[in-house]
């Protein structure tokens, strides 16, 4: 399964998904005005690697911001690791934020309470 | 006493004013808004955390705009003056303030008067509780996020979030959003 690399851009993410690894990430900005497209290849991506997917599979997310047109596609992603740990595979989901951030932790403890995987909360110390 | 737009965006233009705009309101140009404005509170806020506030609100705000402003009264509705939106970033009282205005038909008037009278009312809680479920449970357009960003918005702010609708003419008014952080 080839993997998914995604350079960042001032609206959207960096993108590093590999499936050899198990290793998912998605850093930086996600503000794009229709994030829909943006976000589909990579909910495909997931749909084929929770086909056959790694025992453990470890994602960190990283966001400076994200609008509220990716918070949408940003559960669909989680959905999809839902889906995986619930197939008994390990999932580790790292949410990063910045110091102080209390809107970006808030922003990971809602996600957490919407699908059935714990979070590590990871304050990031500049 | 017919509304003019002119006036209305003077009238916005008040305080410390870091930006201010009136015109077609595409994508790319929010995209050179927000790092304009990002540069600006750079050299004028010490704060990450206020200036992350303040970027934020500016994002979902612009982003709302964009997606409201393709139906236009027929005056508007030509030449430059398409996807026509105006706004205003600037400072007063030590307090940053974000005001948008587009046109909207009058008979979407009362559903998004209702929706904003009911965010407003409510506490920080609340406002989580509904964020989450519309997350959730609303399908979004391909348009936007269904509703999610002014309740962002209100989130951001703790509701400090004001509205005005201006008559302009039998089928559209003008919609004026003020927002303080």
């Amino acid at each position: 399964m080839e993997s998914i690399s995604i350079e960042g851009t001032p609206k959207t993410p960096a993108v590093n998904f590999n499936a050899e690894t198990g290793v998912i990430e998605i850093k930086g900005r996600s503000i794009p005005e229709n994030s829909i497209e943006f976000y589909r290849p990579l909910v495909e991506w997931l749909e084929e690697y929770s086909g056959n997917p790694q025992k453990l599979t470890t994602v960190n997310i990283q966001l400076e911001y994200f609008n509220t047109s990716s918070s949408k596609c940003i559960l669909d992603v989680f959905k999809k690791l839902e889906a995986i740990k619930k197939a008994r595979n390990e999932v580790i989901i790292n949410w990063y934020y910045e110091e102080d951030d209390e809107d970006m932790l808030e922003a990971g403890e809602d996600y957490e309470s919407i699908i059935r995987i714990p979070f590590k909360m990871i304050e990031v110390v500049d | 006493m017919s509304f003019d737009i002119d006036e209305q965006f003077s009238e916005m233009n008040k305080g410390e004013v870091l930006l201010a705009y009136k015109g077609s309101i595409t994508a790319q140009l929010i995209t050179n808004v927000l790092g304009v404005v990002e540069t600006k509170l750079d050299h004028v806020i010490d704060k990450s955390i206020t200036k992350k506030k303040i970027y934020n609100v500016l994002v979902e705000s612009l982003q709302n705009l964009y997606h409201h402003v393709d139906d236009l009264p027929g005056d508007f509705n030509s030449g430059l003056d398409i996807h026509f939106g105006i706004f205003v970033v600037s400072k007063n009282n030590e307090q940053y303030e974000i005001q948008t205005g587009n046109f909207i038909r009058n008979d979407k008037i009362k559903s998004l008067k209702e929706r904003l009278d009911k965010i407003k009312s409510l506490s920080k809680d609340e406002l989580k509780e509904l964020y989450k479920f519309v997350l959730n449970n609303q399908k979004f357009s391909d348009k936007g996020g269904g509703g999610l960003g002014l309740i962002d918005i209100a989130r951001r702010t703790d509701g400090n979030v004001d509205y005005q609708f201006k008559d302009y003419n039998p089928d559209f008014s003008f919609f004026t959003l003020n927002i303080k952080i």
